[in-house]
């Protein structure tokens, strides 16, 4: 009996890292990208890109780790993208966000057109052609921890290493200290001789790395190719769970293992033939957060300088 | 000649940096331009490619019908958002909104036998009514608890998503054998002339007159009149009553409306459960006017986040989204055209898309282009 529930138990804490571990990167894009003042609507797109590259390169390359990389870059230049049109010009960001999304799909679609012989759907990579999975088979078959471990991709244990990592940079570095003060007051920041608009174009930059990182976390391990559907609305989850985590690395790792948790939860109560259907269990993750939202985390604030575009005064 | 040249450049000037539409114009041309370079890249002939578009949204009645009915949703939920852009509140939540609309239109329209004239009124009102309520909550969230509006608006989607399929596995409801509800009664269809194409006289009067029978091959219905008028409604409630003014007063400026007496908590509800209906009635026209049914989802349909790209290109103005929906119904219609004609990939419609929203977001750039080319002429 106890066997059972601590299996079960494992099990639902293996699916959730698995499901969080895509949310995780891209909502970490999140965090960089919106600290230093930039909105950044556009990681689904970003996210799609990455998706598409990584199980592309991973098809004709074989590396998952070149693919990895690729869809880093991949996602990065529409960060590029976005940052050239929300700081160097000025735009609405919101808005660049929204045109990132449609590109982002409409190329991920038309390059796996011309790549795959016409079809939305890249071919499968092949199983060894994967993520690894550097701790499968260290602990005893069927123990607690090999339930939980056996079968998780490098990808996760990358992304708890990001936020570490992501952490640090904000909050213990000179550099996190810029990118910061440039997303409250980038005008304070001026003066002191903090090049605003450098430090923008790398937040957006990298927020596009880490977002194209979690689109391939999706297709280069949680499943092995990409199609259209694959990404529907994940970015839009990573948004809502970094404005949930208060725009903290921290607070956005517990917000995707909330959504992955429930989610987790949600696969684990469906192999059984309970009277509630999947359908409704599936909904758990989204009326947990709006729950959550209204009873316990109250108002949250974005850093006050964010979706403002900053320009230089002229001298004329 | 050359100066009527360079009149003609300062014109176009003025017309692209100082008139919001020259402006909008612009950006849908260089979007287009985008798409061709993509396709030219491919090893497509863009123009053979726009040519097919252009034929495939215009060259038969049927055609122009298609796009007419797709457009119709994509302008609602473009006015949903813009309407909850001008209160200052960003709506993801009309995709959610226009699944509630949906599926409330399709239990109403085959659970209630009601008389032809009052089911569809009943139907349309009914779903309007519970996806304002749906949109609602989410502004009554941020009014009450501060929640934000995207997040909320974000999980209601996939509430609603779920809720939809819960809905199709159920029974009474789904079509037994299939992954579809039961289409609602004739009562609520809104198609037009429904029963009169499919009798003898009908068909025999359409044999002889090929025009009519292309267009009515069609599942033409009532939704684009009702999708104008709704946008003239909008239009009217936002700039000609005092609705319309405390709720521009309070997306203008919050704190100034609230110092001006304007309770800013109940406007946001308001914004947001107009809005929501607005995205509801695409949902339920579709269903009393072409699909009458609902069907399992897998993931998002895409009329909410098409939408977003509507109220952007329509600057959020109501009229403007009649155009900006036509244009992107117009645009998937005829641009699905190109993939069976030359194998050409038909998602270039999301990158003409994707480029005029993003030239959209930065009028910087092409006023700076123009000013430099300008500049240059007037050296000379």
């Amino acid at each position: 009996m106890i066997d059972t529930i601590f299996s079960n138990l494992a099990l639902i804490i293996g699916t959730t890292l698995m499901y969080s571990t895509p949310l995780i990167y891209t909502s970490l894009g999140g965090v960089l990208s919106e600290n230093s003042g930039v909105i950044n609507i556009g990681l689904e797109g970003m996210m799609v890109i990455g998706a598409f590259a990584g199980a592309a390169i991973g098809y004709f390359v074989g590396d998952p780790w070149i693919a990895f990389i690729g869809a880093g870059i991949a996602g990065g230049l529409f960060g590029l993208l976005h940052a050239f049109a929300s700081v160097t010009f000025g735009a609405n960001q919101v808005v660049s966000g929204i045109a990132v999304n449609f590109l982002g799909i409409g190329i991920a679609l038309f390059l796996s057109r011309m790549f795959f012989e016409g079809a939305t759907m890249t071919k499968s990579i092949p199983l060894d052609n994967k993520m690894p999975r550097p701790l499968n088979g260290i602990f005893p078959k069927g123990s607690f921890f090999s339930i939980i471990f056996d079968n998780q991709y490098a990808t996760v244990y990358l992304a708890l290493l990001m936020v570490l990592i992501v952490w640090f940079f904000m909050y213990k570095t000179k550099y996190g200290l810029r990118l910061r003060s440039v997303g409250e007051h980038p005008t304070a920041a001026d003066t002191l001789g903090i090049n605003v608009m450098r430090i923008r174009y790398f937040a957006v930059i990298i927020s596009g790395v880490f977002a194209g990182f979690g689109g391939a976390a999706m297709s280069l391990a949680i499943v092995s190719n990409f199609r259209p559907t694959l990404i529907s609305g994940h970015g839009f989850i990573a948004l809502a769970a970094m404005i949930f985590g208060k725009w903290k690395p921290q607070g956005a790792l517990l917000a995707c293992l909330l959504f992955g948790g429930a989610q987790g939860l949600a696969v684990f109560l469906g192999q059984f033939d309970f009277e509630i259907p999947t359908q409704l269990i599936s909904m758990l993750p989204y009326i947990i957060t709006i729950v959550v939202l209204i009873g316990f985390v109250g108002k949250s604030s974005a850093p006050s300088a964010d979706g403002i575009p900053y320009e230089k005064e002229h001298k004329n | 000649m050359k100066l009527a040249f360079k009149d003609l450049r300062k014109k176009l000037y003025i017309f692209a940096t100082e008139k919001t539409i020259g402006f909008t114009l612009i950006s849908i041309f260089l979007g287009l331009v985008v798409g061709a370079i993509f396709l030219a890249a491919a090893g497509f002939n863009p123009f053979q490619a726009y040519g097919i578009i252009f034929r495939g949204i215009f060259s038969k009645p049927s055609y122009i019908s298609y796009t007419i009915i797709r457009a119709t949703p994509l302008i609602l939920t473009g006015l949903s958002i813009a309407f909850a852009f001008k209160t200052g509140l960003f709506n993801i939540g009309a995709e959610g909104q226009y699944i509630v609309g949906a599926v409330v239109a399709t239990v109403v329209g085959y659970f209630l036998h009601l008389p032809l004239l009052i089911h569809i009124p009943v139907v349309i009102v009914l779903a309007v009514l519970a996806a304002g309520i749906w949109g609602g909550l989410a502004g009554y969230f941020k009014a009450k608890f501060g929640v934000h509006e995207v997040i909320s608006t974000i999980m209601l989607n996939w509430i609603a998503l779920y809720f939809q399929n819960f809905l199709i596995y159920t029974k009474g409801f789904q079509k037994p054998g299939g992954e579809t509800s039961y289409s609602i009664q004739p009562t609520a269809n809104m198609m037009i002339l429904k029963t009169w194409k499919q009798s003898e006289a009908g068909r025999e009067w359409l044999l002889q007159n090929p025009f009519w029978k292309d267009l009515l091959r069609t599942p033409m219905n009532w939704g684009f009149i009702i999708a104008i008028l709704m946008a003239i409604l909008v239009w009217f409630i936002l700039n000609k009553t005092t609705l319309g003014y405390r709720l521009r007063a309070v997306g203008f400026n919050k704190f100034a409306a609230e110092y001006g007496g304007i309770n800013v908590n109940k406007n946001m509800v308001i914004s947001m459960f107009i809005a929501g209906g607005l995205a509801g009635l695409a949902g339920a026209l579709q269903i009393v006017g072409v699909s009458h049914k609902v069907t399992l989802i897998a993931a998002m349909e895409g009329y909410g986040f098409d939408g977003i790209a509507v109220a952007l290109i329509a600057n959020s103005s109501a009229l403007g989204c009649i155009l900006a929906g036509i244009l992107f119904g117009a645009l998937k219609y005829g641009g699905a055209k190109i993939q069976p004609f030359m194998q050409a990939p038909s998602e270039v419609i999301s990158i003409v898309i994707g480029s005029i929203v993003f030239f959209i977001s930065i009028p910087k750039l092409i006023k700076v282009i123009l000013t430099k080319k300008n500049k240059k002429g007037d050296s000379k």
